[in-house]
């Protein structure tokens, strides 16, 4: 409870005080430097800062729309799973075996238990009254060379990542038939691009994958009749049934359009 | 007459003191950009609270559309991508602004590490500032899954298998996030329920923590 003196007055039975304070900033002029008031001088020049950051975002989201992959399926086995990118040095420290198999503890509890409590522990572990950063070379140094690390797992991560990639998507291992060279200059139509199932699988312009055969001419082998089956119910258990989105009659379209790729 | 209805408020509530709190603090002219140039590395905290406000808001409106449960939960998200307006901005700004705002955490905490101000008396306020640090790590790992497409399924799966690997409260913490043997419907109704409600709540309680203890401390004096 607040010290009441005898002579307060109140507002009502409340405990707000019936003198009112008055509503001035005080001057700054008794600090050193340039000091200026927060409101509303700096925060003006903290919103231009804003906006200028914000002009930036919003160029990257137009610019860059955010990837959508294929719906979950558990079954399919050629999806090369990666965490998203500020995870990924913590990924791939698990990739070496002095830190997985046996090792793994090291990777996923004793190596970022000892880093991370270290951060959260710093104010105790570097207690001297110094602030700068050359001046204290101890802490300095082993946050630089963390920072190191951390930049090269990303990058080795990334990398690795990208290989593996590339390698799925060009050996065609798993395939059912093997797929036929792709012409990178085909261009699927307006029915294919409406199926993100289907690309998922075979392909932005049917050029197929691991997971899947090329389908640029599979008219020549296939009818519309055949392929509208496929579609429906599947093929030899690789291909799952219903992936298809949309009615019967653009179903349809969609196998007359495939059965004409000759 | 808005100079009467802050009267009438405050004569009730006695406003001024709480404005002049959040208001009226001088801003010293080492932190000013405006004074020197290099002092932009102290403008990191503030982006990362500004860009967070636009996750929240970005976030309220996907919840619009979005719904947590495995059969529509990918068809929802691609049919606000492809056929709502604006609709990938909206998701493209939810998506980009949590690569961002980790970035700017980063640099936040950088600039406070190499400045050494989280020294004495501010070393609450570090400690605070790591676990919302944390908090965003666990908010960028739930909402990664919440799409529900093959690359949320997957990292998430391999995600859960190194939890298991954790000994002792691994298989536990395992249990309870995926909320049964498999990533599944339990799992993504859990990581929405976490992401929307849980962690959002504890990072909005620390950020309050957080600019309380600044508001307390003030900022960190010169070099």
């Amino acid at each position: 409870m607040a010290k009441h003196e005898k002579d307060a007055t109140f507002v009502g039975d409340s405990r707000i005080r019936a003198k009112r304070i008055p509503n001035i900033a005080p001057s700054y002029s008794e600090y050193p430097g340039k000091s200026e008031p927060f409101w509303p001088n700096f925060l003006l020049k903290e919103w231009m800062v804003a906006a200028v950051c914000l002009l930036g975002f919003l160029v990257l989201t137009v610019s860059a729309a955010p990837e959508l992959t294929g719906k979950a399926n558990p079954n399919n086995t050629s999806f090369i799973p990666v965490p998203d990118w500020y995870f990924l040095f913590l990924y791939q420290m698990l990739k070496y075996p002095w830190a997985a198999g046996d090792w793994v503890v090291l990777g996923t509890v004793i190596i970022p238990g000892l880093a991370f409590g270290a951060l959260i522990l710093a104010p105790w572990l570097d207690r001297g009254k110094e602030r700068r950063a050359f001046r204290r070379p101890v802490a300095t140094w082993i946050m630089l060379v963390t920072l190191v690390g951390v930049f090269y797992l990303t990058w080795a991560a990334n990398e690795e990542h990208e290989k593996s990639l590339a390698s799925n998507g060009g050996g065609g291992g798993g395939a059912g038939a093997p797929a036929a060279a792709a012409d990178p200059n085909f261009k699927a139509g307006e029915l294919w691009a409406a199926q993100q199932n289907c690309q998922n699988c075979h392909g932005v312009n049917m050029e197929g994958s691991a997971a899947a055969p090329n389908l640029q001419k599979v008219g020549a082998e296939l009818n519309a009749d055949q392929i509208a089956d496929i579609i429906k119910n599947g093929k030899d258990g690789k291909m799952p049934p219903g992936m298809f989105q949309g009615s019967d009659e653009e179903l349809t379209k969609l196998a007359e359009y495939l059965a004409s790729l000759k | 007459m808005i100079q009467k209805m802050y009267d009438w408020v405050d004569e009730r509530l006695n406003i001024t003191p709480m404005w002049r709190d959040l208001a009226d603090h001088e801003v010293p002219e080492h932190v000013n950009p405006a004074h020197h140039f290099s002092a932009f590395v102290y403008c990191f905290g503030g982006l990362t609270f500004f860009i967070t406000v636009i996750q929240i808001l970005s976030g309220m409106f996907l919840t619009m559309y979005y719904v947590p449960d495995i059969i529509n939960a990918y068809e929802s998200v691609n049919y606000l991508q492809n056929q709502v307006a604006f609709g990938t901005i909206v998701r493209g700004m939810h998506h980009w602004g949590a690569s961002l705002v980790i970035v700017m955490m980063f640099l936040h905490t950088l600039r406070v590490f190499f400045t050494g101000s989280y020294k004495k008396p501010r070393e609450m306020n570090w400690v605070v500032g790591m676990l919302i640090f944390f908090v965003m790590l666990g908010l960028g790992f739930t909402g990664y899954l919440l799409p529900w497409d093959n690359k949320a399924y997957f990292a998430t799966k391999v995600g859960m298998q190194i939890a298991d690997t954790v000994p002792i409260i691994g298989p536990y913490a395992k249990t309870l996030l995926q909320g049964g043997s498999i990533v599944g419907a339990q799992t993504l109704a859990r990581f929405f329920a976490i992401h929307v409600f849980f962690l959002p709540a504890a990072l909005l309680a620390l950020l309050g923590g957080h600019f309380i203890m600044i508001r307390a401390q003030g900022i960190s004096g010169p070099l």
